[in-house]
């Protein structure tokens, strides 16, 4: 479980940390596992915490940042592309 | 080798379709195909914390629009959801999805292959974000990333598993896409990706029930090769299950210039995306007004407009089809029966002069010089008599196409191509040609009626080709009773 959640995470820990880790996901299920105790039937899930629907922009051309700007957070750039370690091995 | 037994092909497409707004799906980043790398990005393509995504109203509404004109059931409490996965060029982390509740559910579109007409019906259709391009070749140590795609507002289309053949898959296709263009909410331009399709392919015994381990053969670029892959891929399983061997579930591409699939991963267990609602963004309900001011707004479809011109204005079954099949096409050729109500007239030069010239010179009609009007007025003028259609057709729209503002029938004039048709200009040149052939002119009274076009045809040389062919026609009869 703890592997297969840093897999999908990307991250890498040691067997401490994973031991740490799985005692914490453990006691967060179990809070969560309260909820069992309710019967839920007929309840919809709350997807969004507010009571805000549609909202909705029109459509039109803004905000957009020059590409000097845009590259300047990237770790490797050549001044027109991000450039990132090989997608695919040849 | 020799097939031993019967088998059907089972396809199932899934088609993205980039919608035509001007700018992105949750912000207001231009749309601009082949534009500078980099060059239309905003903090929010670029994932920087503590941007917040906002939804473009307008590619709700196309969606919407492309449900209705494919007998969708609108669904109307909507949300987006988060598609979580790693690639370098998507920079969220995520792809923001209406994967697991489609606005648009069920529905169909007919297809009709070999005069038959079927009902290929849809699962849904929804809406997401595109991811950015990954550019592989360019550089020998990195892959380049252009993020101006990222967030353009795709719907993709999914059908059930309901053709069986390469030729369903291109009729379907081909519908599809004029769908869309009819609709104005997708360009269909495949080559550039505005319109991309993924083929889901099995293959079972004839009689079989279930269905066969199926291959996904991703990213066609034209419908004719998505028709190639089926007649591959169908070829290449049969083949397999005949030798006895088993089929895995593969994602494949197509190698259009050696006509052949190749795997390019294999897709045992089902990946894991870990959908949830986007906290950032707010459902959007859609109320009835909403979705019938879009249904108001659907224009004729061709199906209506083949009806119409068959129907009201008696046009063979062929032309019509012919002119309805772009929809810009049919706007035009409707642009022109509103001057003249000579409807086959219209239609012949829709599909004769005016086709050529977009053919020739590779445009679309948008970029047809002449207004529908002066078409109309063209008609007119050949209708009339006063000009030929041949010179109408080949001399004078030359020449308007050159000079879009003339006037056509003063241009007519100028350009020295007004038929005579007025017995007094007429009848000196027939005098002459019955003086000069009078042996010709016994024989025809002694009923060799045929030698009556070759009179026809000298007169027509003698006027330099603008005589009335019908008034020359008329005189000479008269005069040959006398």
């Amino acid at each position: 479980m703890v592997e297969k959640l840093a897999h999908l995470a990307r991250l890498k820990f040691n067997e401490e940390e994973k031991q740490e880790i799985k005692s914490d996901l453990q006691r967060m299920i179990s809070f969560v596992e309260k909820l069992n105790e309710l019967n839920l039937d007929g309840v919809e899930p709350l997807l969004h915490l507010s009571d805000e629907v549609n909202v909705l922009r029109e459509d039109e051309i803004k905000g957009s940042v020059s590409r000097e700007e845009a590259l300047k957070n990237a770790p490797l750039h050549d001044g027109e592309f991000i450039k990132v370690p090989k997608v695919i091995k040849k | 080798m020799a097939v031993k037994h019967i088998y059907e092909t089972v396809i199932g497409l899934e088609v993205h379709a980039q919608l035509l707004t001007k700018s992105k799906l949750f912000c207001g980043d231009a749309i601009a195909y082949g534009a500078a790398p980099n060059t239309h990005v905003s903090p929010i393509t670029l994932a920087h914390p503590g941007t917040l995504p906002k939804m473009n109203k307008k590619a709700i509404e196309f969606a919407v629009k492309m449900g209705l004109a494919c007998h969708c059931e609108i669904e109307k409490n909507n949300y987006f959801a988060r598609k979580n996965y790693f690639y370098p060029d998507l920079p969220k982390g995520y792809q923001i999805s209406q994967h697991t509740t489609p606005v648009c559910k069920g529905g169909y579109i007919s297809i009709k292959v070999n005069g038959t007409e079927r009902k290929i019906r849809l699962n849904r259709i929804h809406m997401e974000e595109d991811a950015g391009k990954s550019i592989h070749d360019a550089d020998d140590a990195s892959t380049c990333i252009d993020l101006n795609r990222a967030g353009t507002p795709l719907i993709e289309i999914v059908s059930e598993p309901d053709l069986r053949s390469a030729d369903e898959t291109y009729a379907y296709l081909t519908e599809l896409r004029k769908l869309l263009r009819y609709l104005d909410v997708c360009d269909g331009n495949m080559e550039e990706g505005s319109l991309r399709c993924d083929v889901n392919i099995s293959v079972r015994r004839e009689g079989e029930t279930r269905l066969g381990t199926k291959v996904e053969i991703k990213n066609l670029n034209s419908i004719r090769n998505a028709k190639r892959a089926v007649e591959v891929e169908s070829k290449r399983l049969v083949d397999m299950i005949e030798r006895g061997e088993t089929i895995i579930q593969q994602t494949r591409s197509f190698d259009a210039d050696r006509s052949v699939t190749i795997a390019i991963r294999d897709k045992e267990d089902a990946d894991d995306y870990r959908y949830f609602a986007d906290p950032d963004l707010t459902p959007f309900l859609l109320e009835d007004e909403f979705i019938d001011r879009i249904r108001q707004s659907i224009p004729a479809l061709q199906e209506e407009r083949i009806k119409k011109y068959t129907g009201q204005w008696q046009l063979s079954e062929y032309d019509s089809q012919v002119l309805t099949e772009e929809k810009e096409i049919a706007d035009y050729f409707e642009a022109i029966v509103q001057h003249t109500s000579n409807y086959k007239a219209a239609s012949n030069w829709m599909t004769g002069p005016v086709r050529s010239w977009l053919n020739e010179n590779n445009k679309e009609i948008d970029a047809f010089p002449l207004s529908a009007q002066k078409v109309a007025e063209l008609i007119q003028l050949v209708e009339s008599g006063k000009l030929s259609f041949s010179s109408a057709s080949s001399r004078l729209l030359p020449y308007l196409i050159q000079h879009p503002s003339a006037q056509p029938e003063l241009a007519a004039i100028e350009q020295n191509l007004i038929q005579q048709s007025d017995a007094s200009s007429l009848e000196p040149l027939i005098d002459e040609v019955l003086t000069k052939y009078a042996e010709k002119v016994q024989e025809y009274k002694k009923g060799k009626k045929g030698v009556l076009s070759l009179f026809v045809g000298e007169v027509m040389k003698r006027s330099k080709g603008k005589a009335d062919p019908k008034v020359t026609n008329e005189l000479l009869l008269e005069k040959l009773k006398a």
